[in-house]
């Protein structure tokens, strides 16, 4: 196997990544050359870029709902009473068991008809399903931390008197996020790819501006190319941060 | 059109329809779930590869491949490779793209698995002069694979359910079903709902068996 410290060995992993965007921007030109398209090259991309800027408000707005369910979620799973427990159970358990496409699309076409009579944007429809979806799986992320805590812990805060909110803030959440970190980055990276569904929905992110551009201008090659590259570079540095944090795991545990 | 909450009569009505689509669904993930296992391990061995010009673009095209929506390669196999004379079937596409997705997910599974195996079991191979081939198949793989069945199981009902995004690509699967059923009657609530709780059905007691059997390779 090769040395992980090797400087070479490092650099040749992201040359091959190079090679294949820059393969994928030889491609496009190629692609311009064999069918010249009747308006400057360069008017796609504002276009996407626009797209963009959804993408990344719903996947900050989506990690941000998806954060505070999954804390409250798995802490409610992990203790608290018998009913609560229950119900964030089967709240989790039906999210992770059906597909997340179907729940936007119950969220977007049931709210709004009767009996619910709630009208929701494209927008919040988005975030409410991948909140609570991502939310979900990371419920079970938290709860599994605090299960990994050592009983003897919380045993030794009891025994030093430690109010609750203290034993939590001192000893529960300092030694539950070496283990949540890296599978929430993961999960950050399943909500940042799940963000294209939203394009089925009529919310104009960059996957339905490329569907868009598709109809319009027919350029199908170059933007759907352009848009596995700007999802690429969107996700592959999170990719990097998740690795990094693992590693530091690894020096923690 | 009926007042109540829960229109019964009308569920019961589309149920056959309904399953139809289930029935595409699973063959999809079936087949699809096949293709990931084998493209996964090649992919794995070919990261593997001691020539760096296989294993690192191997690498580079599993990262790539990974760090993409599953809907924006769908959309690649339906709408771009057509221009270039691959003109297939949308359930085929379908089925080739999600293996090939969720390929790169089960290709760290097998190297996860691989690299679990211990030195001693290569260099007991190399010293009886086994030859590369019976190495894998007769020392590794076996050993490898087992213990790795609860996480390629967990994938399987993560395809099951992901499935539901090649609607997008007009193949007729439970989503899309439920969608137009949904879309001719004016009435979601039932068809939505129903669709979701066909695939709970099914995932969820299979994801309960992948647990049972996470504690059975745990407790070993």
């Amino acid at each position: 196997m090769p040395n992980e410290d090797n400087l070479f060995v490092k650099i040749r992993n992201y040359i091959f990544l190079v090679i294949g965007l820059l393969a994928i921007g030889i491609a496009i030109g190629v692609e311009l050359m064999i069918n010249p398209p009747e308006s400057p090259p360069f008017d796609l991309l504002p276009i996407l870029l626009r797209g963009l800027a959804v993408t990344i408000e719903l996947t900050l707005l989506g990690a941000a709902l998806a954060l505070v369910v999954a804390i409250v979620a798995g802490v409610a799973r992990a203790s608290g009473n018998i009913i609560v427990r229950t119900i964030v159970g089967f709240y989790v358990e039906v999210f992770r068991g059906t597909s997340i496409l179907v729940q936007l699309f119950w969220i977007f076409f049931v709210l709004p008809l009767p009996p619910f009579n709630l009208s929701l944007t494209p927008l919040q429809a988005g975030v409410l399903a991948l909140g609570l979806n991502v939310g979900a799986y990371g419920a079970e992320v938290v709860r599994g931390a605090i299960g990994a805590i050592p009983r003897g812990q919380i045993e030794a805060s009891i025994a030093l008197n430690m109010p609750p909110g203290m034993m939590m803030r001192r000893v529960i959440i300092p030694q539950a996020m070496v283990r949540i970190l890296p599978p929430f980055g993961n999960l950050l990276i399943e909500l940042l790819k799940a963000t294209s569904l939203v394009s089925l929905i009529t919310l104009s992110d960059v996957t339905f501006q490329g569907l868009a551009l598709r109809q319009s201008v027919g350029r199908t090659t170059e933007v759907f190319l352009l848009i596995l590259v700007i999802y690429f570079l969107l996700a592959y540095p999170l990719t990097l941060g998740v690795r990094w944090l693992e590693r530091q795991r690894q020096w923690a545990t | 059109m009926s007042e109540q909450f829960f229109d019964w009569e009308y569920a019961i009505g589309f149920m056959p329809t309904l399953l139809e689509g289930l029935w595409v669904t699973i063959q999809v993930t079936v087949v699809a779930f096949i293709l990931a296992a084998i493209l996964g391990l090649l992919m794995a061995l070919g990261r593997r590869s001691d020539n760096p010009w296989i294993a690192q673009p191997i690498g580079a095209i599993v990262e790539f491949i990974r760090s993409t929506p599953l809907l924006v390669q769908l959309f690649i196999f339906f709408y771009v490779l057509p221009r270039y004379g691959l003109r297939m079937p949308a359930f085929i596409v379908g089925t080739i793209a999600l293996g090939l997705h969720y390929g790169t997910y089960t290709s760290e599974i097998y190297r996860a698995g691989i690299d679990a195996i211990d030195r001693g079991q290569w260099e007991a191979a190399r010293a009886l002069n086994f030859s590369p081939v019976r190495t894998w198949v007769g020392i590794v793989l076996p050993q490898a694979i087992p213990p790795m069945i609860p996480a390629l199981g967990n994938y399987l009902v993560a395809m099951f359910k992901e499935s539901a995004q090649l609607s997008a690509i007009t193949v007729v699967e439970l989503t899309l079903t439920a969608r137009t059923i949904g879309t001719q009657s004016f009435r979601f609530l039932e068809p939505f709902t129903m669709a979701g709780v066909l695939y709970f059905l099914i995932s969820y007691p299979s994801s309960l068996v992948v647990q049972r059997l996470e504690k059975r390779y745990a407790g070993k």
